[in-house]
């Protein structure tokens, strides 16, 4: 079905779905890149009024990638709910804009509404919004996870500790490890990209985690993002995991290119909950997206990044993560150009993983290339700790000398902590209390030498 | 107006971390202090120095003959190229231009190819590109071309050195093509890091011909006298080359043992 719209003198004629939904969407490089943006200001406005017309119902009959081909698309088609629909059912996607931001649609109706949504709805009504419609809406959506901590509740932001080293020096990982411990880090996960593909190395950084939780009895879990295949392996072989991670994408194709289906996700699921390691959840698997992976696989069938980001977040809610984390800004500037679409991005991520019932998350992040600095990190860490992201990166100094990237640290936590009057998961709070790392008020304390986390060091930093 | 009370010197609000002997473990930016919750203004500055490093490796365009001229100083024929992207702005944005030589450059290299008096084909081309940071080029591509020289097999037919601008891996692909070589050897400047501005990348490609995916090359990373050293380097990329050769493929059947080689020959002399 064609679509169009008349300004004046001019009609802008779009031939789809999927071209009304790019032309839409607030300018950036890698739909530029893709060949799928609109050429003018002006027809990117006509897209947007085009697109504010359309009928939410019409996105279930006018499939962007087509069923048949695509197994993310069966699964958006297969497990709607058209009970949950019903209420929202009768309105045009500017329609839905207005009902998002008015107070009828509060928390209770938004998470009962959630299953009823999809990403593509949600991509839709992204691209009418502001950014400070992104922010009010999500923060309406709560979404609360838990395995051996409760995540996601109203008025708190966790931390994923990244304690990364550029060889997986156990010395190095437990020293960053510790560091931000004593920073009130951690309650997310404690989550490693390790430099080795190799079992047996892996192995070796599921215990060194797992030792350095229990030996402090800390209220939180591990993860070590290497591919799902090679978890299912340790898995089998005894491994402590506590969270699967696994990259994921929103178009079959992409999602092949990482080695990975939605068969596979299952059964590393599955594999994760026979373990039956949670103590107050079951939520077992930890997802990372980000807007461009798509058409970097080449994989993006004309639909634009930001739509495809959504259609990941189908696959996450699908396996009910304890966590999932856009990677923003980590891909490069011919995807997103500047601090302004970075922080674009982050917000659209977040808005459309909240509105759908995932515990999105931030690497709030830039690379060297990218047109970004510091002052960009603080504007969108701020703008998203107002809008209740479930979780921020924790990396000594924002410098991670692994991944060679910048994202948020240990001191950027406690300075959203501290402003925005927002508190860690409540079992990791009682934690940190108790070792005293923070006082009965909530804040952080300084630390001595006599420390008993410092007197009693993970073996690994003690000398021999 | 109530009188302020005396204002502490900075150090004295600041508090430090007793963890400081850890940072012996990582390079990571460990027990770095706070001032409230917040960085030290110490710590601020040290982090902007080094962001600053890392742009300007990006940024700074490379001083193409000033390298030429020092390429030639060592007995080397140079020939410069530039990729489709005009400027550092079109370059980032489109990596698609950057994988590409410019049609002038393209017909310089095949009449460069249809008037060479040398009838053997060429083994190893060398290609050096810009990539995302001249000062990893400016810096460490001399050096390790000196190196490189020592452990050269002496049958070997090198051609020149080719010096492409604006330039990602895959332009050596083309390059290679146009000038018939066996193998391309791309020296590149790697993605700059906080902690590592100037990292040299080394890409050898066998049979380079357009359109080849990542997964045909092999790859030996962070050259640079912090990371690996440039005698390493060469001779790391020669055991490749060799192995190239006899097993006419590069890419993840290629597994580098260059090391485990060393190690035996270290054992023999023993």
């Amino acid at each position: 079905m064609t679509y169009s719209y008349i300004a004046g003198t001019h009609t802008y004629q779009f031939a789809d779905l999927k071209e009304v939904l790019a032309k839409a969407t607030p300018a950036r490089s890698g739909d530029f890149l893709a060949g799928v943006a609109a050429q003018t200001y002006a027809e990117r406005m006509a897209a947007r009024m085009c697109l504010s017309a359309i009928p939410l119902k019409r996105f279930l009959e006018e499939l962007i990638i087509p069923y048949e081909t695509d197994e993310v698309t069966r699964l958006i088609v297969d497990t709607h709910d058209k009970q949950a629909f019903a209420s929202i059912s009768h309105l045009t996607v500017g329609d839905f804009r207005d009902w998002l931001l008015s107070d009828l649609a509060d928390s209770a109706t938004l998470k009962q509404v959630a299953p009823g949504i999809t990403p593509e709805m949600a991509a839709a009504v992204c691209k009418l919004m502001r950014n400070q419609d992104l922010i009010l809406v999500a923060k309406k959506c709560h979404v609360v996870t838990a395995f051996r901590n409760t995540i996601g509740l109203p008025g708190h932001l966790s931390v994923r500790l990244q304690p990364n080293h550029p060889v997986d020096d156990a010395r190095g990982i437990a020293a960053s490890m510790l560091d931000g411990l004593l920073y009130g880090s951690g309650d997310a996960v404690i989550g490693i990209n390790p430099a080795t593909d190799s079992l047996p190395a892996l192995m070796d950084l599921y215990y060194l985690v797992d030792e350095v939780i229990n030996q402090y009895e800390i209220p939180t879990q591990s993860c070590i993002l290497t591919h799902v295949t090679n978890q299912i392996k340790l898995i089998e072989r005894g491994a402590p995991v506590d969270l699967v991670f696994q990259s994921i994408a929103g178009t079959e194709k992409a999602n092949k290119s990482f080695g990975i289906d939605i068969a596979l996700l299952k059964e590393a699921q599955s594999a994760a909950l026979s373990l039956n390691r949670g103590t107050v959840g079951n939520n077992v698997m930890y997802f990372e997206t980000g807007q461009g992976s798509v058409l970097s696989a080449n994989a993006n069938f004309g639909v634009d990044q930001q739509t495809c980001e959504a259609r990941a977040y189908a696959v996450a809610r699908h396996l009910s993560p304890l966590l999932s984390n856009t990677v923003v800004g980590f891909i490069g500037p011919e995807y997103l150009y500047d601090g302004k679409q970075i922080i674009r991005a982050g917000l659209e991520d977040h808005f459309c993983g909240k509105l759908l019932g995932v515990p999105l998350g931030c690497d709030v992040c830039y690379t060297n290339h990218a047109e970004a600095d510091q002052d960009d990190m603080d504007t969108l860490m701020t703008l998203l700790a107002t809008a209740g992201l479930t979780f921020i990166m924790g990396i000594p100094g924002a410098d991670d000398i692994m991944l060679n990237y910048q994202t948020t640290s240990f001191h950027d936590a406690l300075y959203l902590r501290k402003v925005l009057a927002l508190k860690a998961a409540p079992e990791f709070e009682v934690w940190l209390k108790k070792m005293q790392i923070m006082d009965a008020d909530g804040n952080i304390q300084p630390i001595d030498h006599a420390h008993q986390m410092l007197k009693n060091m993970p073996k690994y930093l003690t000398p021999p | 107006m109530p009188k302020l009370p005396h204002i502490t010197p900075l150090l004295a609000h600041q508090s430090v971390d007793p963890w400081t002997q850890l940072k012996t473990f990582t390079r990571a930016r460990i027990a770095l202090g706070r001032v409230g919750s917040s960085l030290p203004t110490s710590e601020v500055l040290d982090f902007g120095l080094a962001h600053a490093m890392a742009r300007d490796a990006v940024h700074l365009a490379l001083d193409t003959a000033a390298l030429e001229a020092d390429i030639q100083a060592q007995q080397w024929l140079t020939v410069q190229v530039k990729s489709m992207a005009p400027d550092r702005a079109s370059y980032l944005l489109r990596p698609d231009w950057g994988r590409k030589l410019h049609e002038d450059s393209l017909s310089k290299l095949q009449h460069l190819y249809a008037t060479s008096s040398q009838t053997k084909p060429i083994d190893l081309l060398i290609v050096v590109g810009d990539g995302l940071s001249s000062l990893a080029v400016s810096r460490h591509v001399v050096p390790l071309l000196a190196a490189l020289r020592k452990c050269i097999p002496e049958q070997w037919h090198i051609g020149p050195v080719v010096i492409a601008s604006q330039a990602r891996v895959a332009i050596g692909d083309e390059i290679g093509q146009a000038l018939n070589a066996r193998m391309v050897a791309m020296l590149i400047g790697e993605r700059p890091g906080l902690s590592s501005p100037d990292s040299l990348g080394i890409y050898l490609t066998y049979q380079p011909k357009l359109g080849l995916s990542d997964a045909g090359r092999n790859c030996i990373s962070n050259v640079r006298p912090e990371g690996l050293q440039y005698a390493r380097a060469a001779t790391k990329l020669i055991w490749l080359a060799k192995e190239a050769m006899r097993l006419k493929l590069t890419g993840v059947s290629l597994k580098d043992e260059s090391d485990i080689q060393e190690i035996g020959q270290q054992a023999r002399l023993k």
